[in-house]
């Protein structure tokens, strides 16, 4: 069975790595390296880089980043920001993309998802769509403007699946960094309505919206960006929760996933003093490969 | 001591998460298209990512086809092909109109076949089945069948006796060739964490690379 994937979303500004809420407000967490050795060592099953100051100040890629980053990541790295054209494309391969994405790009040049696919196969694409609501309709945002185009979401999915998109990556605009959970009824429209992977990202803020989207839903991974920071083992931690609910998603050799429990509130909770107790006499030996 | 291994660029693959796995395992490894590189090397690895005839053109721009095959076919150097470098060993291949490949294993590569409401693409991790026992290339791993990381639309259909493990999705799909000392596995063990590195190293320690 394929697994549901727990991805994790870094938001860059200026090559250091922040937490962003609303679309609007950024605050700083640091080293985009530190950040990736981290999730890694924790378990993820993807990372998402999304440069968003590139397109806005109209930079190419941060390749040397991405090329020292991808020195610590052995899971897929799929990174996107400023990308324009098929050169940049096979810059960002080389240092050490899996898959990339583009987003405001693609609207204005739909031709480029064709070409790209055409390039390096479909399951490179990755198109990224911002969705906001207007008069309770989902629509889509644009975050240079700040306004919506008039392009109907569901005839841009469309277009896209026909063009060789190989995935679509959902941004709640709303829902961004208010921790209240996923967009459950968007995620199943859209994954409904398409025959390619499709992930969501947006209002991750307890373990339980990891289980509400993915057990509910049809969509393939559950992206969080801000949810993941500031906690220790924090994918660990989620994991072993979805693990406990019974849901099929993908174990690190090197965690251990039993006796973490967490509760509603995303607080760790404490082991049994017996249990602490036997620890001390437990002989843990590093895992050689 | 062998053990000079080169990852042939053929400029579509992401040579350089495949260069950071091996690196990472400490073994002597290069990227490298060069003519006398290949002929000198220990192993190869042909790396993923990209659309058949996007790769199989770029070989034949560089003119190394006939050397690869002489080194792979005749000299028996071990060689492991991960996602479209192993789809390269076969015959032909249907991506984008009709491709020859390699023919280093019977073959041909063809669409993932919609199933049902199967999403085509096949992205994230899936289970591997070894159809074998004590397979080589999973001596090393932990669980009896070890997640790795897929991202692909078309898989490679060969004869039974060259597959050496199976992948779940929608109907069985070849996850792992062998023949002799061709490789190929059709996910990507430089993304898959520590499954993946423990692949590296079954497959190394199995051809004597030090």
């Amino acid at each position: 069975m394929l697994k549901k994937r727990i991805v994790a979303n870094l938001t860059i500004k200026d090559d250091v790595v922040v937490q962003s809420i609303g679309y609007k407000k950024y605050l700083p967490i640091g080293s985009v390296s530190v950040a990736v050795q981290f999730l890694n060592e924790w378990g993820i099953d993807e990372i998402i880089i999304s440069d968003i100051s590139a397109t806005i100040e109209r930079k190419s890629p941060a390749n040397d980043l991405f090329k020292s980053i991808s020195k610590k990541c052995f899971v897929p790295l799929t990174i996107g920001g400023g990308v324009r054209s098929i050169d940049q494309v096979h810059q960002l391969l080389h240092s050490g993309a899996d898959k990339f994405f583009v987003n405001k790009f693609a609207i204005e040049n739909p031709k480029f998802i064709t070409e790209a696919a055409k390039i390096f196969g479909n399951q490179c694409v990755v198109v990224a769509i911002d969705v906001s609501y207007k008069n309770d309709k989902p629509v889509i945002y644009n975050y240079e403007s700040r306004e919506c185009y008039s392009l109907d979401l569901f005839e841009w999915i469309s277009e896209l699946v026909d063009r060789g998109a190989g995935e679509i990556m959902i941004n709640c605009v709303q829902r961004d960094g208010r921790y209240n959970g996923f967009d459950i009824s968007l995620a199943k429209n859209i994954s409904d309505f398409v025959n390619i992977p499709v992930i969501i990202c947006g209002g991750a803020g307890k373990p339980i919206h990891f289980y509400e989207i993915l057990n509910n839903t049809n969509v393939s991974g559950a992206v969080a960006g801000n949810y993941f920071h500031f906690t220790e083992h924090s994918v660990i931690t989620t994991k072993a929760y979805l693990l406990k609910k019974g849901l099929d998603i993908r174990l690190e050799t090197f965690a251990k996933y039993n006796n973490i429990y967490i509760n509603e509130n995303n607080r760790l909770e404490k082991n049994e003093d017996a249990y602490l107790e036997n620890l001390l006499y437990q002989r843990f030996v590093n895992e050689i490969i | 001591m062998k053990g000079k291994i080169v990852i042939v660029d053929y400029n579509v693959g992401n040579t350089n998460s495949v260069f950071n796995a091996i690196k990472k395992l400490g073994y002597n490894v290069e990227i490298s298209n060069k003519q006398n590189l290949i002929e000198q090397a220990d192993a190869l690895i042909m790396p993923g990512v990209g659309a058949f005839s996007e790769a199989i053109s770029n070989i034949e721009k560089l003119n190394i086809n006939k050397l690869l095959t002489d080194q792979v076919v005749t000299n028996k150097i071990p060689v492991l092909g991960i996602c479209i470098g192993m789809q390269l060993m076969a015959n032909s291949s249907e991506e984008n109109g009709f491709h020859t490949g390699l023919g280093w294993i019977d073959g041909t590569v063809k669409k993932i076949p919609q199933v049902k409401n199967l999403r085509i693409p096949h992205v994230g991790w899936n289970e591997v089945k070894p159809i074998s026992d004590n397979d080589i290339l999973f001596s090393n791993c932990t669980f009896e069948n070890p997640s790795f990381y897929w991202d692909h639309s078309y898989y490679f259909d060969c004869r039974n006796e060259d597959r050496a493990g199976i992948v779940e999705y929608g109907i069985d799909l070849t996850a792992v060739v062998r023949k002799d000392n061709i490789v190929g596995v059709q996910f990507h063990p430089e993304k898959s964490q520590n499954n993946g590195l423990r692949l590296f190293r079954s497959f190394f320690n199995y051809f004597n690379i030090i």
